[in-house]
């Protein structure tokens, strides 16, 4: 369905690809961000209009490179540690469970149970917590404005019980090597239930005003339409190739921690534009907040939480190569680390699903799109640019 | 992992290994890497593709490129190793059989300097701007010395490594005897 | 040779460098005291943020802005142009792609303007005091008024480090655009030493 048909021929179209001439008149180069607030995060987007439809796209990112991967060459294995988790601000846990895992996998350390349960705990609170502020991000993207004052309020009420657990609100550095680093406090369960009670009642509301939306249902129906076909040849992860009837997720096909003993389904849809991945995200925040019960009713009382590690400050990993990766509310994280037998990693390359996500696909999806919409477009993608350049 | 096994004859492989049940490593020799990948993709259901990476070797003179790829049939991973030479840091492009490769090898060109021609963009800059050092993430770059000398360090902070700092609070009368590497 | 008065705009193609502006940025003299404190005080309380999200500070600006923290209260909101803010938030560490952005930003902001670097990485680099990529000291490039340390810093010493920056505006000590001016030969050496592909007016307004 293309709305304005009689702009068809702009660009015109040859063997060669589009013919897009600046100085013809037709079209107009814009850049959007980064100082942009419509831009996830700090990237920009060089878009070239004909009208309001945008014929070209290229993403630029480094805005926000920090050289993470060459760091972590220079610290200690534990050093990295703070490192990590300031990869991926909104979701940090993820960071901080691939490396450990990734480090513990190379040193033969195996976790306490207990620990895994709370690492299963952290990062399911982590992708609430997430899907929390994407939310906002998405109804916000669309101009409702009152749906991110509900959601970023009630993800505060998360960070607050991230803040109880591991002492901090936005970074944690709660997941170390050989366990966690402290028992949940008392009467935490009670607390994160009242919590989980709010959350709930607030997402029936947005449900309300959200999906039964006049201007969002218009607007985002038939926006970014992902096929199937796309998925491979792209790489697509996460709820974006779920939304599309792909069910592929990774704590299902590959379970680590204690996902095995956890009963969920993959959220799937048929048909991936963004109405349709904004309600799969939606149905795994709920899928989120059972697991989260569920972990609640099924962690061990009493047991380790910890297995000391070897002096760290000596800690030489035996050399070799391993792949750690987990599902994140975007799809698929990954570590890469080798080790060559010292005290300092050789390489690690950290995974993101938005390299991906919003480099090639967001310069296919964005074609033939109102120039209104490529922030809806872009937060229905969940991309986050600090995973791309790290 | 008999597929793997199917396939050594024909392409080569000098090295395999299971780190995992579900992950394993083999190496191949860079002329046959692209016609390797092209059969896991089409053939043997290796349909995605996570990451391209390299590691350097500057002791041996190597770079090891690392594609890894992954079948969701049997939810399995193979992480393809190759080792180019570090003088010569050619590669052939895998762009035309996933469409993200090309922006891993246009990174992999800014950062560590090896080619692939014919990969588009793969010239243009992508993370960094108006960078003149030689590629950053080469080991023999010295972040630090190249931050100090450019970005005006306040004066003031301390840096100390942390086994000798440790074993100074822990230990004061302890010297040490043999210097760790 | 150009005027000592005008900037020789040496980044940009000789055909576009009549399109630019040439102008140093001048220094605003106070005004007689009890009208400069009339004004110190409304500007005081009319802090509007360039929500130009630089880096992971970013992320405490929201719950700041939303209902939780509710920064309306003080007569502070964000803005989505630099023509309409006059509180330029540097969320962390700056790379030398985004700094360049910044000083854009910053100089196209109008008068009254200030700065306030978020976390410790605008302190002394912070975390990433050895990359190759991040600046170690914001006041460098750009004049600050008050920093915030932390990583990150929590919404509380946010809301602190703006009372701070209320103060010193009532008192008449946050001149950073006056020094901005008066130093502006300093800020471009240190800013062109590391953008080195500067395609830009020396001073963009």
């Amino acid at each position: 369905m293309k709305p304005y048909s009689d702009r068809g021929k702009f660009p015109e179209r040859t063997e060669n690809g589009n013919v897009i001439d600046l100085d013809s008149g037709k079209f107009v180069k814009l850049w959007q961000g980064p100082q942009h607030p419509g831009v996830t995060g700090n990237m920009s987007l060089e878009v070239i209009i004909s009208g309001d439809e945008v014929v070209d796209l290229t993403t630029h990112v480094g805005y926000l490179h920090r050289a993470f991967e060459k760091l972590i060459e220079r610290r200690l294995y534990i050093q990295s540690f703070p490192l990590v988790c300031r990869i991926c601000v909104p979701e940090p846990d993820t960071n901080e469970y691939g490396y450990a895992a990734a480090v513990e996998e190379l040193a033969g350390i195996q976790i306490p149970e207990k620990a895994a349960w709370l690492r299963t705990l952290t990062l399911e609170m982590s992708r609430l917590t997430s899907f929390l502020m994407w939310l906002g991000g998405q109804a916000g993207a669309f101009g409702l404005g009152t749906i991110p004052q509900w959601c970023l309020a009630h993800r505060d009420y998360m960070l607050d019980l991230f803040e109880e657990l591991s002492g901090g609100r936005v970074y944690h550095m709660y997941i170390v090597p050989g366990g966690v680093r402290d028992d949940l406090p008392r009467g935490f369960a009670r607390r994160l239930e009242d919590v989980l009670q709010k959350i709930e009642q607030v997402m029936s509301d947005i449900e309300l005003a959200l999906f039964s939306n006049a201007v969002f249902k218009r607007r985002a129906v038939g926006l970014g339409i992902i096929t199937r076909d796309m998925i491979d040849e792209y790489g697509i992860v996460g709820p974006n190739a779920r939304a599309a009837g792909i069910a592929r997720d990774l704590r299902k096909d590959q379970p680590y921690l204690i996902y095995d003993k956890l009963s969920f389904e993959p959220v799937t849809a048929d048909f991936s534009d963004a109405y349709t991945r904004t309600l799969v995200r939606y149905r795994e925040m709920e899928q989120s907040i059972d697991l989260i019960r569920q972990i609640m009713a099924g962690i061990p009382e009493k047991g380790a939480i910890h297995v000391r590690p070897p002096n760290v400050l000596h800690w030489k990993i035996p050399a070799g190569e391993t792949y750690v990766k987990a599902e994140s509310t975007r799809g698929e994280y990954g570590y890469y680390l080798v080790s060559d037998g010292t005290a300092y990693p050789r390489r690690v390359h950290v995974r993101g699903p938005s390299y991906t996500h919003a480099v090639v696909l967001l310069e296919h999806l964005a074609l033939n799109t109102n120039i209104a919409d490529l922030p809806g477009l872009m937060v229905s993608l969940h991309t986050y640019p600090p995973e791309i350049e790290r | 992992m008999e597929q793997i096994n199917e396939l050594k004859a024909r392409y080569s492989i000098s090295d395999s290994r299971d780190q995992r049940p579900d992950l394993g490593f083999i190496t191949v020799d860079p002329g046959r890497l692209a016609a390797l990948l092209a059969e896991l993709q089409q053939v043997r259901g290796y349909t995605h593709l996570s990451f391209i990476t390299a590691v350097d070797y500057p002791e041996t003179g190597t770079f090891q490129l690392t594609y890894m790829v992954h079948n969701f049939e049997s939810a399995h991973s193979l992480g393809v190793r190759t080792v180019i030479s570090r003088d010569t840091a050619l590669m052939e492009s895998v762009h035309h059989l996933w469409k993200q490769a090309k922006t891993y090898q246009r990174e992999l060109k800014e950062m560590y300097g090896i080619d692939f021609p014919g990969s588009p963009g793969v010239d243009d800059p992508f993370i960094l701007e108006g960078w003149q050092g030689p590629p950053p993430m080469r080991r023999d770059f010295d972040t630090r010395a190249y931050s100090e000398k450019t970005y005006f360090p306040r004066p003031g902070r301390k840096t100390s490594d942390p086994r000798r700092h440790m074993q100074s609070r822990l230990y004061p009368d302890y010297t040490p005897f043999e210097e760790e590497t | 040779m150009h005027n000592k008065e005008t900037l020789p705009n040496l980044g940009l193609p000789e055909h576009e460098r009549d399109l630019f502006c040439d102008a140093r940025p001048r220094v605003s003299k106070p005004l007689a005291s009890y009208i400069e404190k009339f004004l110190n005080w409304s500007r005081a309380n009319s802090l509007w943020i360039l929500a130009y999200g630089t880096g992971c500070g970013a992320i405490e600006l929201r719950p700041l802005f939303t209902a939780r923290f509710d920064i309306s209260r003080y007569g502070m909101a964000p803005r989505p142009t630099p023509r309409q803010a006059s509180l330029l938030m540097i969320g962390g560490y700056l790379s030398v792609k985004t700094l360049k952005r910044v000083i854009r930003s910053y100089e196209q902001m109008q008068n009254p303007k200030f700065v306030i670097g978020l976390g410790s990485c605008t302190v002394n680099g912070g975390m990433y005091w050895d990359s190759y990529n991040t600046i170690n000291r914001l006041d460098h490039y750009l004049p600050v008024d008050v920093y915030i340390t932390g990583c990150m810093p929590r919404p509380e010493a946010i809301i602190a480090g703006f009372e701070q920056l209320k103060k010193r505006i009532k008192d008449g000590r946050a001149e950073g655009a006056n020094q901005y001016a008066e130093q502006f030969d300093w800020y471009k050496a240190n800013q062109k030493k590391i953008i080195t592909d500067w395609n830009m007016p020396d001073y963009n307004w």
